[in-house]
């Protein structure tokens, strides 16, 4: 592939963390974190840096090493601690080009703040909700960023920047267990500081959110009954009856161009 | 009627009665008595006379109001319904000793149902706190909200210079954080969206270096509930000064009306941004599901040229959907039914060709925002329901709209018209 050859002197670095299965609430690799190291690997194949920040000896880890990397870099710390302070030392110095990393992760506070909080530190641009890297040039990238309803957006952006890649990114390939078990975890012993803040609150398993009631505020009988029968009606649409179809039609295109669906 | 000897012996008048009963009679107004229909009884028990409850209608037939007198409002037909707009009372905020800032998504630039959510939270927060304070949204872009005051805005920065159009989110920040030099809001509220507003309030959050709360959905002024570890966890934690609020986090206003007051900000430095915005790429619109289209051009039963309605849906770039009939007739596949049985779609256009609403394709298209129908028949519940309704031959029409979308396009980058592709 083309951005292979582009981007293969790239420094690119993937950024994971311990994901939870929704349903089973057991360790897993994070879905977005093993779309953003496969969204690497496509970039960069070989020379991917795959970098987590907590206990190396966390299983999940080895999911990742699965997709078929040679090593993973751990800053070893509380996996309570705040990462963010490491983590960009540990990305200024080691001169990344791409940071990718999930949206959103399926453990902790998973505030989505961290990519945001690196790009301030280091101040560089962040693209949010990467669905592709399309191409490299000249220092310049060209990312495709998923917007709602499916559709997609081009925006060019210069490197180093920090890309938190969507759910409708590629996705990963299979985690395999010879290679997983082969990789290599490159330990830095790192100190952070503990997240005081986070001590005080409280967590529990979520609670099923209350469906929003429909509260009828009718002072009369008659007015309750007429809320409760009555049809959803139009608020009186405008109805082209007489016209020759050629105004009609001009009308629906009026309409349409003023909705900003023509694209 | 009147007993004349005896005070135990009732006697009856039937030829006064008569004359009551019969309205026509020259001598009915005389005789009518205007006597209460409740009297005290010789025990002082309250006596109600069953004959006398009630009127006698225009055809002669008695008829009883239970409703007291409030049948009025109810309305026969459609002219009640526009007659019935109550003026809410206005809620007024002179001086404001603080603000709660709303940035809302202003999706096509109107305020969504989350965005009116959380002017909702807002106001609950401005209740608790001492001092009277204002709401304020600020907006980017163009807007065409027209009901920023029964929204709850009091308060309103409409930014819709050129610097702000597309997507710039550099641009934003910059103007929110003279926001917050200039009114030192006591909190920032954000939906949580994909439109934008998550990406925006994480941006801001992170310069000015506060700990948002994130897919929050219970919030008062000093604790608040949101959703942690990727949706498994309730985490209750203090409320910060910037919070990015769930769907449904509060109710919507509705009981008054607020002022939506512009406000200027002073001058806004420009940023030189680093992302440089490229357009919406063309994606094939028949890849988007169903569910998620934004806009879908739907074909029922009044569609006769079945190549022609494929041509449109290509020229509009829509997406393609179906009522259930010109499914079951073999025109179109099963995952295009839009209906009970089929897709409930969240379209913002719905174009309806030949299709005249029976109720289980009303229901699937309850979400859509403006619907357009194609049809011959005025008086069917899909044009009822519609924005736009065009009563008419659908062959035609098509064929009109396809040229004319097609002139439109030819048109070099009329419009707001900026793809990449």
């Amino acid at each position: 592939m083309q951005p292979n050859q582009l981007a293969n002197k790239l420094k690119i670095v993937s950024l994971v963390s311990v994901g939870k299965h929704p349903q089973s609430g057991r360790v897993r690799r994070a879905d977005q974190d093993s779309r953003a190291v496969e969204l690497g690997m496509k970039l960069a194949s070989d020379n991917l840096i795959v970098l987590h920040a907590g206990d190396p000896q966390e299983q999940a880890l080895r999911s990742y090493a699965g997709m078929g990397l040679k090593s993973i870099q751990v800053l070893e710390m509380d996996p309570a601690a705040d990462a963010v302070m490491p983590l960009g030392e540990h990305l200024q110095q080691s001169g990344a080009e791409i940071v990718l990393t999930g949206v959103r992760a399926e453990s902790g506070e998973s505030s989505g703040m961290v990519p945001y909080q690196l790009a301030e530190k280091l101040g560089w641009p962040i693209v949010p909700r990467v669905a592709d890297i399309v191409s490299i040039e000249a220092g310049i990238a060209e990312v495709l960023q998923a917007l709602p309803r499916g559709q997609r957006r081009s925006v060019k952006v210069r490197l180093p920047f920090i890309a938190s890649v969507d759910s409708a990114a590629q996705d990963a390939r299979q985690s395999a267990f010879g290679p997983a078990s082969r990789a290599v975890m490159e330990v830095e012993v790192v100190s952070a500081a503990t997240d005081a803040v986070r001590q005080s609150w409280e967590e529990a398993p979520a609670r099923k959110r209350p469906k929003r009631l429909k509260v009828v505020k009718a002072k009369t009988a008659a007015e309750r009954f007429k809320a409760a029968t009555a049809k959803s009606q139009g608020d009186g649409g405008k109805v082209m009856k007489n016209e020759s179809a050629a105004e009609q039609a001009q009308a629906i295109l009026e309409l349409l161009k003023e909705e900003g669906v023509l694209r | 009627m009147s007993g004349h000897n005896s005070h135990d012996v009732l006697r009856r008048d039937p030829r006064a009665e008569w004359i009551a009963r019969n309205r026509l009679h020259p001598l009915h107004g005389t005789v009518a008595s205007n006597e209460a229909a409740e009297v005290r009884g010789p025990s002082g028990l309250l006596r109600k006379n069953p004959h006398q409850v009630g009127f006698v209608g225009p055809n002669g037939i008695k008829r009883i109001d239970r409703l007291k007198g409030n049948a009025a409002a109810t309305g026969k037909g459609r002219r009640s319904g526009a007659a019935k707009d109550v003026q809410l009372p206005l809620h007024t905020v002179e001086n404001p000793d603080f603000y709660v800032v709303v940035v809302p998504d202003m999706v096509g630039g109107r305020l969504t149902g989350h965005d009116k959510d959380v002017i909702g939270q807002a106001h609950k927060l401005v209740a608790g706190i001492e001092g009277n304070g204002a709401v304020l949204a600020v907006c980017f872009g163009q807007s065409k909200e027209e009901h920023f005051d029964t929204a709850g805005v009091d308060r309103l920065l409409l930014l819709d210079d050129a610097i702000y159009e597309g997507y710039c989110p550099e641009q934003r920040l910059a103007a929110l954080v003279q926001v917050e030099a200039g009114y030192h809001p006591q909190y920032w509220l954000f939906p949580d969206s994909v439109n934008g507003g998550s990406d925006l309030g994480s941006r801001l959050a992170a310069r000015i270096n506060e700990r948002p709360v994130v897919q929050a959905w219970q919030v008062d002024n000093h604790k608040s509930v949101c959703r942690g570890a990727g949706g498994t966890v309730d985490i209750t934690r203090d409320t910060p000064r910037l919070l990015m609020l769930a769907e449904e986090c509060a109710d919507q206003i509705d009981e008054t009306r607020h002022e939506a007051l512009s406000l200027e900000l002073p001058v806004v430095p420009v940023v030189i941004s680093q992302l440089q915005d490229k357009g919406q790429v063309a994606v094939d619109p028949n890849a988007i599901s169903l569910a998620e289209a934004e806009f879908i051009l739907s074909a029922g039963n009044g569609i006769r040229n079945w190549d022609q309605f494929h041509e449109a849906a290509s020229v509009l770039g829509a997406t393609e959907g179906a009522s259930r009939v010109a499914v079951d007739d073999g025109f179109m596949p099963r995952f295009r039914q839009v209906g009970a049985t089929g897709t409930w779609v969240t379209a913002r256009v719905y174009l309806a060709v030949g299709i005249s609403g029976a109720i289980q394709h009303m229901q699937g298209i309850g979400q859509c925002d403006k619907v357009i129908a194609i049809n011959t028949d005025a008086g069917c519940d899909m044009v009822k329901r519609a924005a736009l309704s065009v009563i008419g031959d659908s062959e035609e029409i098509l064929g009109e709209l396809i040229e004319r979308v097609q002139e439109f396009r030819a048109q070099p980058s009329a419009g707001g018209d900026q793809d990449a592709a």
